[in-house]
């Protein structure tokens, strides 16, 4: 059987590479789809450890995939919404650059 | 003589894909031609009746068909993107020949002591499987559509997703109701437990919501705005020739097939006769060729709808539906006490 | 068996994903993307979670991302350019990921983790079956979740739809 480790060790690079891409990229675009990877990443750990690891309580036992489920459907309403925004940025300012939205800024 | 049993296994899936992708493709081939003679007699014509012909049906025609698609010249538009231009076709049939994994195609037989199931796996999300793989079919259109660096292809593809996300709900909603009736994701269960009575006396809705939303799916008219050739030219497929095309082609004549094997396969009970009579093969045969020949039907004698009507008749016609049937489905069940 | 399926979908995983950031064109990342999720599902699967699996496939690579590919297409933002008004982004962002990615591996490395099994086990979730167990406790012990949930898929899509429609000037 594959050690646990060897899951969260895969989220954990995962969950990096992600929050690189959504720091350094400037398309917004670019930056919800490495949020996307990072979410991707806390669902590895959370199935991971339900395979592995026994959670407080008894009825708790499955939470671990039900989480991974709400976790999806999150991302999707996020993907959702934040693509919106980007339409709608997009529509004001011909423009997916988010630096280039600066009007807020001092 | 002693064979690990995990290499018995891989060998036996790997006989019955390579059996079934051959199935398929001969399908196809002759899907084609068959396809022709219906349309020839809907459009009171006579059909292909040339190549090397017995009697009035040119038996040869696909295989000429096939010669002369790959001795064409295989066109690349200027500044497509190289790497989604080549794998597009390859992910439209893949997705359409992977979706056969789980479908049971005649009941389990033992011979020599050694009993043959006569699907690749047996898995107890097969219905969910069926959905996501659909799922990924899009992709192909999509990528297809976007890489040929050409406007009609970019919005034939632009048209997909929208046509293809919409409908998915839809179609996987209509599946709903055989999921609560049988109380199983399994396909192999689910046909196993429509011996006696079909899903469809209890699922008519279901089936036709399905048959719709798949109809959809897959690109045939009336639901072909993606290739709308009086409009997009050919839409996704317009820079495509030779081989890729082909490849497009082979996907949506395989998917013709797979969406009736999923029809009847969840709604007429796959392999089983009526009543029970002699399951086998040959009454799925039958049921898909009935599928098929109503998509050709359908193909031919409605008008192409209008983008609006599409979105329209997909959120506001068939979801409800769709809805209605899950919610009257539960209802009756709880009044049946099942 | 296990391990080998391990090492070839999480490499595949981790290949894919460094191109989701590294390449420039957005199609080209978010196909990246796909490759990721599809090779995630399969580790589902080696989980023995199908159900999640399926849902992974089905909701990531099918909606959402297809909803991605469906903006890029739209806004056709063109390909990502180097270094912009902000000169320091690209390295600072790297500074941050190797930082979080040093410190999780030495917790991991130090990490003892139990391995007691709840009453969910695998052997049992594949007699009653995975979506029968799901499901019954979706509608039971986690039912407040799951309605809020509902209600903010609710709020979500309302919200799109008023942010993406045309402003229809009076």
């Amino acid at each position: 059987m594959i050690p646990l480790n060897f899951y969260l060790i895969l989220a954990a690079a995962l969950f990096c590479i992600g929050l690189f891409g959504a720091l350094a990229r400037r398309n917004a675009i670019g930056i919800l789809i490495g949020i996307e990877l990072m979410l991707n990443a806390v669902n590895i750990n959370l199935v991971a450890f339900w395979r592995y690891i026994k959670p407080a309580g008894a009825t708790m036992d499955l939470a671990g995939q039900i989480f991974a489920l709400f976790v999806i459907t999150l991302a999707a309403a996020e993907a959702a919404i934040g693509l919106a925004l980007v339409i709608a940025i997009y529509r004001s300012r011909d423009t997916v650059n988010v630096e280039d939205v600066n009007l807020m800024k001092w | 003589m002693s064979l690990d049993p995990l290499v018995i296994t891989i060998i036996e899936a790997l006989v019955k894909s390579i059996v079934v992708i051959v199935g398929l493709l001969t399908a196809f081939a002759y899907l084609t031609l068959v396809e022709r003679y219906v349309v020839a007699k809907i459009q009171s014509r006579i059909g292909p009746n040339r190549v090397g012909a017995i009697g009035p049906i040119a038996v040869l025609q696909p295989i000429a068909d096939a010669l002369k698609m790959i001795f064409k010249e295989d066109i690349w538009p200027a500044q497509a993107d190289q790497v989604a231009y080549t794998i597009a076709p390859g992910i439209a049939v893949g997705t359409a020949l992977v979706a056969w994994a789980v479908i049971p195609l005649n009941p389990s037989l033992t011979i020599a002591g050694y009993k043959i199931d006569f699907y690749i796996a047996d898995v107890n999300v097969a219905l969910l499987y069926l959905l996501a793989i659909g799922s990924l079919g899009v992709y192909g259109i999509v990528l297809g559509g976007w890489s040929s660096n050409n406007k009609y292809s970019l919005l034939g593809a632009l048209r997909s997703t929208a046509q293809m996300v919409s409908y998915e709900i839809s179609l996987g909603l209509g599946l709903v109701g055989v999921l609560m009736i049988s109380g199983s994701l399994s396909l192999v269960d689910i046909v196993q437990k429509q011996a006696t009575v079909w899903n469809v006396v209890w699922q008519p809705l279901g089936l036709i919501v399905y048959f719709i939303a798949a109809t959809a799916e897959i690109n045939r008219l009336p639901f072909d705005l993606p290739e709308a050739e009086t409009e997009l030219v050919a839409g996704f497929a317009t820079e495509y020739s030779s081989l890729k095309w082909a490849l497009f082609y082979m996907a949506e004549y395989i998917n013709m097939i797979t969406i009736s094997v999923i029809a009847s396969t969840l709604f007429l009970g796959g392999y089983q006769g009526p009543f029970g009579i002699l399951p086998g093969f040959h009454w799925l045969f039958l049921k898909i060729a009935f599928f098929i020949f109503v998509l050709m039907w359908i193909r031919y004698t409605f008008p192409r709808f209008r983008y609006d009507q599409l979105m329209r008749f997909g959120w506001k016609v068939l979801l409800p539906l769709a809805l209605a049937n899950i919610f009257v489905t539960a209802i009756v069940m709880v009044v049946l006490g099942r | 068996m296990d391990l080998i399926v391990f090492y070839l979908f999480a490499t595949l995983a981790v290949i894919a994903a460094l191109g989701v950031v590294a390449l420039r064109n957005p199609v080209h990342a978010a196909l990246c993307l796909a490759v990721v999720f599809i090779s995630l599902a399969a580790l589902y699967v080696l989980l023995s979670a199908p159900f999640v699996a399926a849902a992974q496939v089905m909701i990531y690579a099918g909606a959402i991302l297809i909803l991605f590919v469906f903006v890029i297409m739209l806004l056709s933002p063109g390909v990502d350019q180097g270094a912009g008004a902000l000169k320091w982004q690209r390295p600072l962002a790297a500074v941050f990921g190797l930082a979080l990615a040093v410190e999780l591996i030495l917790v991991l490395a130090s990490a003892v983790l139990p391995a007691a099994r709840g009453q969910y086990t695998p052997e049992r979730l594949a007699q009653i079956g995975d979506v029968q167990a799901i499901g019954a406790l979706l509608f039971t012990d986690f039912l407040l979740p799951f309605e809020i949930t509902s209600l903010l898929l609710l709020v979500a899509m309302v919200g799109v739809i008023v942010l993406a429609k045309k402003r229809v000037r009076s």
